[in-house]
């Protein structure tokens, strides 16, 4: 048997050669850091939910209709007459939420440990772009079951558009291909959502790992493992903190899966709607352009950025200024690398001022959440009595819009001007023996 | 210490996110319904099919799948809940029709195939509780917790008939209702109607997400099969990384 896999495996080689250096250079002998942690797994399963929306959507557009007429019984035929139509649709539904939770950790990690810098500024560019692609698929996939919130929603994200001068109305009008979300819309936001988008999807995550390898890890030390002393028991010339991706870290990638997906089963088998957060109850309405909903907002991950288009308020006759707060907010992103001029990576040797201001923002952003949510609107009536509702949320939404791009702001004039006081980085990762 | 913040906060976040949104809306009582209780899903469509399909349909819902689900024969279902002449594989559709029950109620009783899913089962079963006399309404009806509605009561000869007593109106503003009181009662008591209407929202329920019951049927083993699944990659793990000092 194992004189068969080899005969195979000289065929295939002797007919292309280059795939097996491909796969050295991508698995065996791609030396990444051995001191990963935790926050090192959602790369991997930012890729593993990748799979599982490209597979289960496939499954679901064998069944789907994408017609205004015909979406929103599709999609109850799919849960109740197709063949295990309804955990094809839970994966699918519980993997876009999973893939915003682990690409905002991701990101997090991303940050934390300055993965972003020099020479990795293309990785963290390609990243953003991936963001970027992410939330436009995430957007249109929530309009195609045709529910009343995919109806308002994508009327309300849509006019965001209107506010731009001069030609908003129009290009309002050309993105829906009607006056109102209509089934021009829903077929075209069809095409791009399983179509297009994904395509665009699959090359940015190979260009971004293409890019990742080209520099190699970085590691919850910061520290340059190629910069550091050679030869580990593999091979002489490669970085002695370096162990082949694989099998060390597939295999430990693994054990991540296990838990990732031990979270997931049980979400999709027993809160699958997790109480109104991932399928929410509006959008069991059929959509209705007379009925609107009694709020409207878009789902979780994207309600920090539409929290800051509604704290910011119209002036000299515009209401632009909101919309361009939002993109400004993932545009300070992509930024990032130029904002940081620190020549320290790791949290775990940079300065007091850094850990307090990533804090800081990891707090807006989540506050930022909770107004776009709608939680504060609730909250501050409940625990502060009979205020002026709107101006107390407000006020709150504004300061953490502040926190938000003072974070930015912070970083830069700190390592600008040579404010952050740096701990020593050690020469090697920490765990080397 | 720091190692365990990831894992707290993730328990966290799932206790929260599996604790239904609605339960906290309004203060309305829970509905204790129970998707899993053969029994009670079967006095549910008894109920739904002798007072609500009328007028509501359950256009996504078929009766094959309702015999199947709830335990019955194709006799049971034909016999005792089919009284609308649909064949056993079509799905629940009311006869009235639409135009003209618009024209009647003010608004055509809508479809409660996802009626559960889109109000909360708390919310249906206080709705059922909380219809009184209104002779003010053009149907005779109102309900405290959907003022206004364009719906008759059909189980007053269950629950009897409640009427409001109301607050003294404050200048400016309507008289509200401070609480229902039976005033004539039903045919069951009101420990029996509750119960009653608990049935009911349960096979709604049960209506608006059928795979539920696979979900719970499947769902405890898949778990098990992945615990078993990610404790044999930790072993691997283990093994594999043995000379990684």
């Amino acid at each position: 048997m194992a004189n068969v896999f080899t005969s195979i495996g000289e065929w295939v080689n002797e007919r292309a050669p280059g795939m097996m250096p491909m796969y050295r250079k991508h698995m065996t002998e791609y030396y990444a850091p051995k001191n990963f942690n935790l926050w090192y797994y959602f790369g991997s399963l930012a890729l593993l939910v990748l799979v599982n929306q490209i597979v289960t959507g496939i499954f679901l557009t064998m069944n789907y209709n994408p017609s205004a007429a015909g979406a929103f019984a599709s999609v109850e035929y799919i849960m109740r007459d197709v063949e295990w139509g309804w955990l094809i649709r839970y994966m699918h539904s519980t993997g876009a939420s999973l893939f915003f939770v682990v690409v905002f950790l991701h990101m997090f990690r991303g940050i934390m440990y300055g993965s972003y810098k020099k020479p990795r500024e293309l990785v963290w560019l390609l990243g953003m772009l991936i963001f970027l692609v992410l939330m436009a698929e995430a957007f249109m996939g929530y309009v195609l079951p045709w529910g009343n919130m995919s109806f308002w929603g994508a009327k309300v994200i849509i006019s965001l558009f209107g506010t731009i001068p001069v030609i908003g109305g129009d290009l309002v009008e050309w993105i829906m291909g009607d006056f109102l979300p209509a089934d021009a819309t829903l077929n075209r936001f069809f095409a791009l959502h399983v179509v297009a988008l994904p395509i665009v999807l699959l090359l940015l995550v190979v260009l971004h790992l293409a890019a990742l390898h080209e520099v190699g890890s970085n590691n919850p030390d910061g520290v340059e493992i190629k910069k550091g002393p050679k030869g580990n028991r593999w091979d002489a010339l490669k970085p002695a903190d370096g162990i082949p991706f694989h099998p060390y870290y597939t295999v430990k990638d693994l054990v991540g899966v296990g838990f990732f997906l031990l979270i997931a089963a049980f979400i999709i088998f027993f809160a699958p709607t997790f109480g109104g957060w991932f399928l929410e109850h509006d959008n069991f309405i059929p959509a209705n352009n007379l009925a609107t909903p009694s709020h409207i907002k878009p789902v979780w991950y994207f309600t920090p950025f539409y929290a800051i288009v509604r704290m910011i308020p119209s002036f000299l006759g515009s209401a632009v200024w909101g919309v361009l707060a939002m993109f400004g907010a993932i545009a300070v992103l992509f930024a990032l690398p130029w904002f940081d001029r620190g020549k320290v990576k790791s949290i775990r040797y940079r300065g007091t001022g850094f850990k307090v201001a990533l804090g800081l923002f990891v707090l807006s952003f989540i506050a930022l959440g909770a107004v776009g949510a709608g939680i504060t609107a609730e909250v501050i009536p409940a625990w502060f009595g009979d205020v002026d509702v709107t101006f107390w949320e407000n006020l709150f939404g504004r300061v953490m819009t502040a926190i938000y791009f003072g974070f930015f702001a912070f970083l830069w004039a700190y390592t600008y001007f040579g404010w952050e006081k740096t701990k020593p980085v050690p020469e090697r990762v920490t765990t080397h023996d | 210490m720091k190692r365990y913040i990831f894992p707290v906060a993730l328990a966290f976040a799932l206790v929260v996110g599996s604790v239904p949104v609605q339960a906290s809306e309004g203060g309305l009582p829970h509905a204790g319904t129970d998707v899993q209780n053969q029994a009670s899903l079967q006095r549910g469509a008894k109920l739904f099919f002798n007072y609500c399909v009328g007028c509501h349909s359950l256009k996504y819902m078929r009766y094959e799948r309702i015999a199947s689900d709830l335990g019955l024969t194709e006799q049971d279902v034909m016999q005792n809940l089919n009284f609308t002449g649909a064949k056993f594989g079509e799905t629940v559709v009311s006869h009235m029709p639409e135009a003209d029950a618009a024209k009647w109620f003010g608004k055509a009783p809508p479809d409660l195939s996802l009626e559960v899913r889109a109000k909360g089962a708390d919310w249906v079963y206080a709705y059922l509780n909380s219809f009184y006399l209104d002779p003010s309404r053009p149907v005779g009806w109102n309900n405290t917790v959907f003022p206004n509605a364009s719906m008759p009561f059909p189980l007053w000869e269950l629950q009897g008939l409640q009427t409001a007593v109301m607050t003294e109106a404050k200048p400016g503003e309507d008289a509200k209702v401070e609480k229902l009181v039976l005033s004539q009662p039903g045919k069951l008591t009101p420990a029996q109607y509750q119960q009653a209407s608990r049935d009911l929202t349960t096979f709604l329920e049960y209506a608006s997400e059928p795979a539920a019951l696979q979900r719970h049927h499947y769902g405890v083993w898949v778990l098990l099969f992945l615990a078993f699944f990610t404790f044999l990659a930790a072993m691997l793990k283990k093994e594999y990384w043995k000379d990684v000092h």
